[in-house]
């Protein structure tokens, strides 16, 4: 990789966080408060895809990871009065240790019995968060007052509830995992999970420990995940078993598929797609599902790598 | 010549199919072994036991005295075998130079085993933007022999390299195997093409329902072509 082909790379992603800064001062109402949902839905897909598209482990329980990182930080609000910072590093560390338990057991399957396996795992976590409802609000879930969301920084005090500090905090969160990503990606460990991704036995042939780098994609996929569900706990004030659900498992496998597994934006342009054909869809007919399931088709059918992928097909050879 | 690579009373299964009994061999420093035998004989497996892919019910494979049977699969390629199997197994969605990137990462070798390496094969140095599961049936056997040679192996494993291969390819093939050979890679080539054996081994193990059942060098089976037809049925 050339120093120019570098800078290139380094640019393009800057651009869009500029963009994406801009975006705070021209959208509309509605749309800003989308939107820093989309960032935050947006990370929770990158996290997805360093390990769905980069070491091409099909997960179908990512959705316990977001909520541990939701549950976390949430929990230390309202139960151990946290304030942000260390709710936050609660929901990360929550996110972390059961990434590691999980990954560990998980890991000793492969292909269908892997998705199965983290299907289980997240089913078997939301079931705990219903059982233990006196804690965790069960199926209501918790809501996060505004004076715990209150983050102190020196002398000074974010309110995250409102609009622009919101906004702005989903996006600092993003872009650190955006160029989190793209530097794992382009380093050492990325190109081993590309090698196993395309071949496991090959690699572990060459000597690489296949476990231990599947292991640590997990890890860091699920700490993704997990700041991107204390985030939004702390960003929206609601913590809910809904967010563990398998369809929380599955949005985020649509969402890179739609944007491009394996593209760093990609998840990115997959949520803000979806996102919006959802919005757009429902806002004409009840049976939004329908256009949006066409909308999927479509894609399928004519991009089948991703909004993305097809984009680096076509155009962009050199798009990570 | 001194041994390189021994293996003693090597028993190996496919779940309750023994596969290998009591296979002897012996690789030494700066030969080519040829290993001859009809279709399911244990040559392939005699490789992937090498490599810790298939696990040793009994005997040892010891590689210089160090024990290589009790290795993890991953840490056999860092003890000094490289293993080319057969079909290749590209990175397809990989450039040939990512390929050759990964063979030299996984030992921290540098630019001066890359362009060793690329000295070896001419043909891949042209290609290397290309996407591997482009290339043709020739330069792919090349590019996964290249990227095995990023380790900078004491044993090469290859597993019918010229499988497939249109003859000025497998040509190709047999003078890299032997100026391997001369840079001190010793090698074990499993083949089916008796004439291709013989151009370019030292000596000729005939395995049959999974044992060893005769060594020779190539010239004392020049002189003998029976023995072919005895272990492998044509000649």
């Amino acid at each position: 990789m050339t120093e120019a082909s570098t800078a290139r790379i380094y640019g393009l992603h800057m651009a869009v966080v500029v963009v994406l800064f801009a975006l705070n001062f021209l959208l509309p109402d509605y749309h800003h408060g989308l939107f820093a949902r989309i960032l935050v839905l947006a990370t929770f897909a990158m996290g997805y895809n360093l390990l769905f598209g980069y070491a091409g482990l099909l997960s179908l329980g990512h959705a316990m990871f977001f909520a541990a990182g939701l549950y976390g930080s949430g929990l230390a609000i309202t139960y151990l009065g946290f304030g942000v910072s260390a709710a936050f590093v609660a929901g990360l560390g929550c996110g972390a240790l059961l990434s590691l338990v999980v990954g560990l057991l998980a890991l000793r399957t492969s292909g269908v019995a892997f998705m199965i396996v983290t299907m289980m795992f997240a089913q078997a976590f939301v079931l705990t968060i219903v059982y233990f409802n006196q804690w965790t609000g069960g199926d209501q879930g918790l809501v996060l007052q505004q004076a715990s969301r209150i983050l102190t920084v020196g002398n000074a005090s974010l309110d995250l509830t409102a609009p622009a500090v919101r906004y702005l905090a989903a996006l600092l969160l993003f872009a650190i995992v955006l160029f989190v990503t793209l530097a794992i990606v382009r380093s050492r460990f990325g190109r081993v999970l590309v090698a196993i991704r395309e071949n496991e036995e090959r690699t572990r042939m060459l000597g690489y420990d296949t476990f231990a780098n599947k292991l640590a994609a997990v890890v860091l996929s699920g700490v993704f995940c997990a700041a991107a569900g204390a985030a939004y706990a702390l960003l929206f004030g609601y913590v809910g078993s809904n967010f563990a659900s398998v369809q929380y498992s599955i949005l985020p496998l649509l969402w890179v598929l739609a944007g491009g597994a394996a593209t760093t934006l990609g998840p990115l342009v997959g949520t803000v797609f979806i996102y919006y054909v959802t919005d757009i869809a429902s806002s004409y007919t009840s049976a939004w599902l329908l256009i949006v399931g066409a909308a999927l088709v479509l894609l399928v059918l004519f991009a089948p790598k991703g909004i993305l992928g097809f984009v680096r097909r076509r155009w962009i050879g050199w798009l990570p | 010549m001194a041994e390189l690579l021994t293996i003693n009373g090597l028993d190996c299964f496919y779940g309750e199919v023994q596969v290998l009994h009591g296979l002897d061999l012996v690789l030494n420093k700066g030969e080519v072994l040829c290993l001859l035998g009809r279709n399911g004989a244990g040559k392939t497996t005699t490789l992937k036991a090498i490599m810790g892919l298939v696990p040793a019910a009994a005997g040892s494979i010891s590689l210089e005295g160090r024990e290589l049977s009790t290795l993890a699969a991953h840490e056999v390629p860092k003890a000094g075998v490289a293993y080319v199997p057969q079909g290749r197994r590209l990175f397809a969605e990989m450039t040939v130079a990512e390929n050759i990137e990964i063979g030299l990462m996984a030992r921290g070798k540098g630019q001066a085993t890359r362009e060793a390496v690329l000295d070896l094969f001419p043909r891949l140095r042209e290609r290397l933007r290309q996407r591997s599961g482009t290339l043709s049936g020739g330069e792919q056997q090349m590019l996964a022999m290249a990227r095995a040679l990023c380790l900078e192996p004491q044993v090469l494993l290859l597993d019918e390299p010229t499988e497939g291969l249109m003859p000025s390819m497998i040509e190709k093939i047999r003078e890299t195997v032997a100026k391997l050979r001369g840079l001190g890679v010793s090698t074990i080539l499993v083949e089916q093409r008796v004439e291709a054996v013989l151009a370019v081994a030292d000596r000729v193990a005939f395995v049959e329902n999974g044992r060893n059942r005769e060594t020779m060098t190539a010239e004392a089976l020049r002189a003998d072509p029976a023995a072919v037809k005895r272990y492998v049925g044509v000649g």
